[in-house]
C-alpha cells in the first residue's frame, strides 16, 4: 500500500465540517484552543463567525455546546479524545447525554498514534467511556473517505454522537465513488472462512494487510470494518462468527471496554465463540514516532497476522 | 405584579415546595425556599414565557444550575400553569416527570437538565451565545448556589461569558451562606463573590434576595447593562419562610415529616395572612 494516498482522519474532520458548514447554516464548531491540531481551523478560515474557541476549558465547552443545541444549533465540539471523552466525561454524560441533546463531539488524537506527546495525550479509553452513555452513538472511521462520510452522517442523526479521529496520516482504501456510510452498519471488506477479523479505525487498514499475509500462509480471513461501535452491527458480527467459528478484534484502544468488549458482549450472549482481543493491553502508551509505537504495541499488519495465525492453529 | 402580589405568589410557591418534598420523603427544601422569591420574580414579572407554549422560540430561558433546588422550579412552573399543581405530589416518585433534578426531556417549562453542580451555568452561556449569533432578543437567566460556585466550571463559564460580552445573560447567585457540610465560609470560602465576578468582568449587583424592590431594580439594571454579563448576588436565608428551617444547614437535603409539614404550612399560612 506504499503508493496509496495517506490522510489523517482529523484532516477529514476539518474538511467535512467546511462542507457541512456550506450546506447548513446551523452548523457551529467549538474548539478548546486546539483548532490547529483538531483541524477545525479549516472551518474557522471559512466560517470565522461560526467557529467558537472556548479557550482551554473542555468541560465548559461541552456545556456551551449543549446550550447552543437547545437553541437550534448543531454544535461540533472538538478537542483531543483525552479531553473530550476523558476530562469532560461528566459534562458529556450529564449536560449532553442525559438530556439527549443534538451535540456532535469530534475527538482527534485518539490512541497511541498520537506519537511523541506520549501517554498523557494518548487516549485508549474513550470508546469505553463513551459507549456506556445511554443514547450516545460512537463512530471510529477507518480512512479519509469514511471519516468525511461519518461527519455528514453524524449531522443527519438527531442526538449525541462521538466521533474518533487520528493524528497519523493513514492509507485511504475506500473508493469515494462507491463508498456508502450507514450508521450502525459494519462493512465486510474481505470474505473468508477460517477466522473473522473485526477491526475499527486505523486498525482496519492494518487488518486488511494482515489478511493478505495470512492468505499466503493458507489462512482465509474475513475482515469486517466496524466504524460504528455503538450501536454495534450485531447481526453482521453474529453471522460471521457462526461462519468462521473464530473471532479476532483489533483496535487502537484498550482491550478493556472498546470494540473487543462490545463484540464479546454480543457473542457471549448470542453465539459463544472463541475470541481474541488485539488492542492496547492494560497499559499506558509512551513517546515515540506513531508508526514505531503501532509496531511496538502490536497493532501493525505483521503483528496482527502473527497473532491471528497462532490463534487459528 | 405589585410587591404584595409577588409576596403572596412566593408564599404559594413555598407551600408547593414543602408539600412536594414532604411527599417525596427526600429532597432539598432549604435552598429551594431561599430562592423562592427570586423564582417568583423571574416567572411572574421578568421572563417572556408562555405556559401554553413552553418551547416557543423567542422565549427567555432559565437554567437552574443549582439543580437540587428542583422543588422551587417545579412549584414555580406549577404555579405559573405549566402543569397541574397536583403533580407536585409525584416529585421523586417512580415514573413521574418530576425527577429529583430537572429533566428537560419530560418536564414542560424546563429549559435544561441540571443537577451536577457547575454545569448548568455553561449551558446558559451557550443559550446566550446562540441568541447573540442569531440576533435574537431573548434573555437567559441562570441561578447558581453559593456553594456551587466552588466548582471550577462556573469560572470557566464566567470567563467565556464576559470575554464574549454576553449582556443577554444574568447569573444569579443564591447566597444563603450554607452548604451540606456547613457554613460556606468554613467549608471552602468563595468570598468575596462580588469582587471575584467583577474581576471576571461581570457587572455585579448585590441585593437582598427576599426584597422585591431590590430584585426588580437589579433585573432592570441587568437589562440596561450593555457589553458585559450581569451577576446578581442575592443575600438570602436558607429555609426562608419556614420557622424551624431558617438558617439551618441540616435542612439542605432533608424532608419534613408529617408534623413538621403541618408547622411549615401553618408558618406559610400566617405569612400569607400578614
Amino acid at each position: 500500500m506504499a503508493d496509496v494516498k495517506k490522510i489523517a482522519t482529523r484532516e477529514s474532520y476539518g474538511n467535512a465540517l467546511v462542507e457541512l458548514g456550506k450546506a447548513h447554516d446551523n452548523v457551529v464548531v467549538l474548539d478548546a484552543d486546539l483548532a490547529g491540531a483538531t483541524k477545525t481551523s479549516i472551518f474557522m478560515k471559512e466560517f470565522p463567525e461560526r467557529h467558537i474557541d472556548c479557550g482551554i476549558a473542555e468541560g465548559n465547552m461541552m456545556g456551551i455546546a449543549a446550550g447552543l443545541s437547545t437553541c437550534g444549533k448543531v454544535p461540533f465540539a472538538s478537542s483531543f479524545a483525552m479531553f473530550a471523552a476523558g476530562r469532560a466525561f461528566e459534562q458529556v454524560r450529564n449536560s449532553i447525554g442525559y438530556p439527549h441533546l443534538n451535540v456532535k463531539i469530534g475527538a482527534s488524537h485518539a490512541g497511541i498514534s498520537v506519537g511523541e506527546d506520549g501517554a498523557t495525550h494518548q487516549c485508549n479509553e474513550d470508546i469505553a467511556l463513551m459507549r456506556t452513555i445511554p443514547g450516545m452513538v460512537v463512530i471510529n472511521p477507518a480512512d479519509d473517505v469514511e471519516a468525511r462520510a461519518a461527519v455528514k452522517a453524524a449531522y443527519e442523526h438527531v442526538g449525541p454522537v462521538y466521533m474518533r479521529f487520528g493524528r497519523l496520516a493513514i492509507p485511504v482504501f475506500n473508493d469515494e465513488a462507491t463508498y456508502k456510510f450507514e450508521l450502525g452498519k459494519g462493512i465486510t471488506l474481505r470474505e473468508g472462512k477460517d477466522v473473522t477479523i473485526i477491526a475499527t479505525g486505523l486498525c482496519v487498514g492494518e487488518s486488511l494487510q494482515a489478511a493478505e499475509i495470512l492468505a499466503k500462509e493458507g489462512i482465509d480471513a474475513e475482515v469486517i470494518n466496524i466504524h460504528t461501535i455503538k450501536p454495534l452491527d450485531e447481526k453482521l458480527v453474529v453471522e460471521s462468527a457462526k461462519k468462521t467459528g473464530k473471532v479476532v478484534t483489533v483496535e487502537e484502544h484498550s482491550v478493556i471496554g472498546g470494540l473487543g468488549s462490545a463484540v464479546c458482549d454480543v457473542l457471549s450472549e448470542q453465539v459463544p465463540t472463541r475470541t481474541m482481543k488485539i488492542g492496547v493491553n492494560d497499559t499506558f502508551g509512551e513517546s515515540g514516532p506513531a508508526v514505531e509505537l503501532i509496531k511496538k504495541y502490536g497493532l501493525d499488519s505483521e503483528s496482527i497476522a502473527k497473532k491471528v495465525a497462532a490463534f487459528v492453529k | 405584579m405589585t410587591n404584595q402580589e409577588l409576596k403572596s405568589t412566593a408564599n404559594e410557591i413555598r407551600k408547593g415546595i414543602v408539600t412536594a418534598v414532604h411527599s417525596a420523603k427526600s429532597g432539598h427544601p432549604g435552598g429551594s425556599l431561599s430562592c423562592a422569591d427570586i423564582m417568583t420574580y423571574l416567572y411572574f414579572e421578568e421572563m417572556n414565557i408562555d405556559p401554553a407554549n413552553p418551547k416557543k422560540e423567542e422565549r427567555d430561558r432559565f437554567v437552574l444550575s443549582k439543580g437540587h433546588c428542583a422543588p422551587a422550579l417545579y412549584a414555580t412552573l406549577a404555579q405559573k400553569g405549566f402543569f397541574p399543581k397536583e403533580e407536585l405530589l409525584n416529585l421523586r416518585h417512580v415514573g413521574s416527570f418530576l425527577q429529583g433534578h430537572p429533566d428537560l426531556k419530560h418536564t414542560p417549562g424546563v429549559d435544561m437538565s441540571s443537577g451536577s453542580l457547575g454545569q448548568g451555568f455553561s449551558t446558559a452561556v451557550g443559550m446566550a451565545l446562540a441568541g447573540k449569533m442569531d440576533n435574537k432578543n431573548y434573555r437567559v437567566y441562570a441561578l447558581a448556589g453559593d456553594g456551587e460556585i466552588q466548582e471550577g466550571q462556573i469560572w470557566e463559564a464566567a470567563m467565556f461569558a464576559a470575554a464574549r460580552k454576553l449582556d443577554n445573560l444574568v447569573l444569579i447567585v443564591d447566597n444563603n451562606g450554607l452548604q451540606i457540610d456547613g457554613d460556606i465560609k468554613d467549608v471552602c470560602s468563595p468570598y468575596p463573590i462580588d469582587e471575584k465576578l467583577k474581576a471576571f468582568n461581570f457587572h455585579v449587583i448585590n441585593i437582598d434576595g427576599h426584597n422585591f424592590d431590590e430584585i426588580r431594580k437589579a433585573m432592570e439594571g441587568a437589562k440596561n447593562t450593555k457589553g458585559q454579563p450581569t451577576a446578581i448576588i442575592a443575600k438570602t436565608v436558607k429555609g426562608k419562610g419556614v420557622s424551624f428551617m431558617e438558617g439551618k444547614a441540616g435542612w439542605h437535603g432533608k424532608a419534613p415529616n408529617d408534623e413538621e409539614l403541618a408547622i411549615a404550612l401553618e408558618d406559610l399560612k400566617k405569612a400569607g395572612e400578614a
